[in-house]
């Protein structure tokens, strides 16, 4: 069949089988937007910047392990896509961003709206290319979806010059791909495999370590299996929860500079730690030297330059977490240790004492502000099932420590990188891919308004997202290390005057804008709450929403922070629980 | 310590840019760089001469395996190979010390490419400490050296195809 380029990226998506694309158009592009126009088939969204359509596009894909697909034209369009791109690549998401080109007799030249794409995006992506062959054009697109969603997934950039788009071609869509230097690891090597299955076996205090290429590899079954089988306690990453619920007392939760009190602990006490898809981040290990002082460490993972990079590890293993941990199952022992249960147990019992002091318990007639465990756990009730998507910083952590998750791929968050804005595109990108799920995006008032444009597209859309704005009028987490390191100079995080305002009812003008009304201009709901009743009256109202957006702005406690806290350059088990006062 | 690795890679538009982009990114050292076909139109073939201790070349080594577009990663430290430079000297000379300049260069198996009236070029291959000598040596004539990154091949049978990886 004879396509010109235009029809021959559309016909690539009916291939790939993609349904939806998250995209925003541009004079690069508009030959792939006349032949959306009448594609039927494929859903497009309008995102309003284009750094939300590949955030909304990475959250299709973390939900649903399909690769997510956006569409931007050149130039800025492109240049707008990097945040975005390096936020995918960091975490490992199945992505292919489109991007149009100035035509090929212009490039080199600083034309309008022309930029290096490819070298711009080249750092943030697994690959990119230009297409300078309307021949190529097929091929191109086919490599670039094998190589975004197999091995370590990551995004892949097609930037296309518009004549290219034009061009006609008697043309086949190709199934095949043939790339010499790119393969994916799939089974692991046997003999490490055999190592791993002693060291595991006669180890008495021995630790998992669950990361995000559990979820990502679609292996929490067969993971659940072996916890299940051996009794083997479990800590994971930020990107590692999921993998076994949260409820599930072999589950300590996650470790690091954020970590639960019983994971931190674990990992300094184990004498086997495995990790399986975890990157060991800095984040995570904390000072290197101090960690997991006693373990032996097994470390899995499909890409080998992940493996020995941050710690020494004793056996590596290449491979694919699903077939290797299939290939072990059958070879771990069942196997008592009542003695490391005990302890196990012992520092679940005494993290419940640690917390009651920072209010995590707070009383249910408080009148004062509200707590964040109040917010997050009264939320969780309404909504059991939902896919939580977190901003970045305090609001991200209390999401990862109290929200009770059950499944992969149910925690959407920006984990390497970090993107403040990230959460409110990606619970869009959620809801379109999880239509008979709620989404409940949990927001801090400075990275909500990051992205708070998206509201257009989440009432367009007419998705029932329930947005919970953590609004401590702060940049809370940076606020809170200036607390902690900075004696209390809170340089550039005071958002607005928020305690005057409160009272009064009303947002200082220089401060934040009102939520409500903001949610009210974009024609969705929102509601102010102060209280856990106000708190459960906003839910009622938002459970009872089917086809629009609620912002419930939740005015919390503005200096609570995040406990536990391992101050840099101390070790996991050196943990924080408050701020230290001076004696008066 | 300084390692060679050679690289086979596609011999794609922008290749060079991803790998020198990758070392720079992640803060490697890189002493040298040469590239150049090979038997095949559609591989080139690059010699890096990069500097760091056991962990930061292993590191290396595997982030150039990530990439796509490389094919093959071969170490070449610490085996049998044959490792050589190219260099191109200018000189300033006089009458006076033209035969004296050209005796040197025969020692060390220089070309003597170009003679004018005060100056001269020397084409130089070899080692790195021969050029380094040659260079020592005419240090007072010399006002411009052209130099190559180093390029190196293992002797024996055993060779760096395709297939075999």
């Amino acid at each position: 069949m004879v396509f010109k380029g235009a029809e021959m990226v559309i016909e690539s998506l009916r291939k790939e089988k993609v349904d939806t694309i998250f995209a925003y158009p541009g004079g690069a592009v508009i030959p792939i937007f006349d032949v959306l126009f009448d594609a039927d088939d494929i859903n497009v969204v309008l995102t309003r910047h284009e750094q939300a359509a590949v955030h909304a596009a990475d959250a299709y894909a973390r939900t649903t392990g399909k690769t997510g697909v956006c569409i931007v034209t050149s130039g800025p369009g492109a240049t707008n896509t990097v945040t975005g791109l390096a936020t995918a690549n960091f975490d490992s998401v199945p992505l292919v961003c489109i991007s149009g080109q100035v035509p090929r007799n212009m490039i080199g030249n600083d034309a309008f709206q022309e930029a290096d794409t490819v070298g711009i995006t080249r750092p943030v992506t697994k690959h990119n290319y230009i297409v300078t062959k309307r021949e190529n054009l097929g091929k191109t697109l086919r490599e670039a979806f094998h190589i975004a969603s197999t091995g370590r997934p990551g995004p892949v950039v097609v930037d296309i010059p518009k004549d290219i788009l034009y061009q006609p071609l008697e043309e086949t869509y190709p199934e095949d791909v043939n790339l010499q230097g790119y393969t994916s690891p799939g089974k692991g090597h046997a003999g490490q495999l055999k190592r791993a299955v002693t060291a595991v076996n006669d180890a008495k205090k021995p630790l998992f370590f669950a990361g995000g290429g559990i979820n990502v590899g679609d292996s929490s079954k067969i993971f659940r299996n072996i916890i299940e089988k051996t009794g083997i306690p479990v800590v994971t990453s930020l990107m590692g929860i999921g993998a076994l619920e949260t409820k599930n007392p072999l589950n300590l939760g996650m470790i690091g500079m954020h970590g639960t009190y019983a994971a931190n602990l674990a990992v300094s006490e184990c004498d086997l730690l495995f990790g399986i898809g975890v990157r060991f981040d800095d984040r995570v290990t904390m000072n290197l030297e101090k960690f997991a002082p006693l373990a032996k460490i097994i470390h899995l993972d499909i890409d080998p330059s992940a493996i020995a990079r941050n710690v020494p590890v004793e056996i590596p293993i290449v491979g694919d977490a699903k077939i290797v941990l299939e290939e072990l199952y059958p070879l771990l022992d069942k196997k008592d240790r009542p003695a490391w249960h005990k302890t196990i147990k012992e520092w679940k019992d005494e993290a419940i004492c640690i917390n009651a002091y920072e209010g995590f318990n707070a009383k249910e007639d408080d009148s004062s502000y509200l707590m964040p465990y109040q917010v997050i756990s009264t939320v969780n009730r309404t909504f059991p099932d939902a896919i939580v998507t977190t901003e970045v910083g305090q609001n991200q952590m209390w999401t990862a420590l109290f929200w009770n998750f059950k499944e992969p791929r149910t925690l959407i968050t920006s984990g390497g990188l970090g993107t403040m804005g990230y959460g409110f595109p990606a619970a869009i990108g959620a809801a379109i891919a999880c239509k008979d799920r709620r989404v409940v995006a949990i927001a801090g008032d400075g990275s909500f308004q990051m992205n708070l444009q998206e509201l257009a597209t989440a009432v367009k859309c007419r998705l029932p997202i329930v947005i919970v704005i953590l609004n401590n009028g702060y940049l809370g987490m940076v606020r809170q290390w200036q607390q902690m390191f900075n004696g209390g100079r809170y340089s550039s995080t005071h958002l607005n005057d928020r305690i005057k305002a409160d009272k009064e009812d009303k947002v200082s003008p220089d401060g934040s804008p009102d939520f409500v009304k903001l949610a009210d201009a974009y024609g969705a709901e929102g509601c102010r709450v102060r209280s856990k009743s106000e708190l459960e009256d906003a839910l009622k109202k938002a459970a009872a929403l089917t086809d629009v957006p609620i912002i419930i702005d939740c005015l919390i406690e503005p200096e609570a922070n995040v406990w536990p806290m391992v101050s840099p350059g101390a070790g996991l088990d050196e943990m924080v629980f408050c701020i230290e006062k001076e004696e008066e | 310590m300084n390692h060679v690795i050679s690289l086979l890679v596609e011999n794609n538009a922008g290749v060079l840019a991803r790998i020198s982009g990758l070392l720079s990114g992640r803060g490697y050292n890189v002493e040298s760089f040469s590239s150049g076909p090979t038997l095949d139109p559609d591989i080139t073939r690059i010699t890096l001469v990069c500097r760091g201790d056991d962990t930061i070349i292993d590191q290396i080594k595997k982030q150039l395996n990530r990439l796509i577009e490389v094919i093959k990663v071969s170490d070449l430290t610490n085996k049998h190979t044959i490792d050589r430079q190219f260099a191109l000297l200018k000189l300033l000379v006089q009458p006076g010390n033209r035969g004296e300049i050209i005796q040197l260069a025969e020692v060390f198996a220089a070309k003597v490419m170009d003679v004018g009236s005060d100056t001269m070029i020397l084409e130089l291959t070899g080692s790195e400490k021969k050029i380094e000598d040659l260079v020592q040596l005419l240090d007072g004539n010399i006002v411009e050296i052209a130099r190559s990154g180093l390029v190196s091949i293992e002797r024996g049978r055993k060779h760096a195809a395709v297939s075999q990886k």
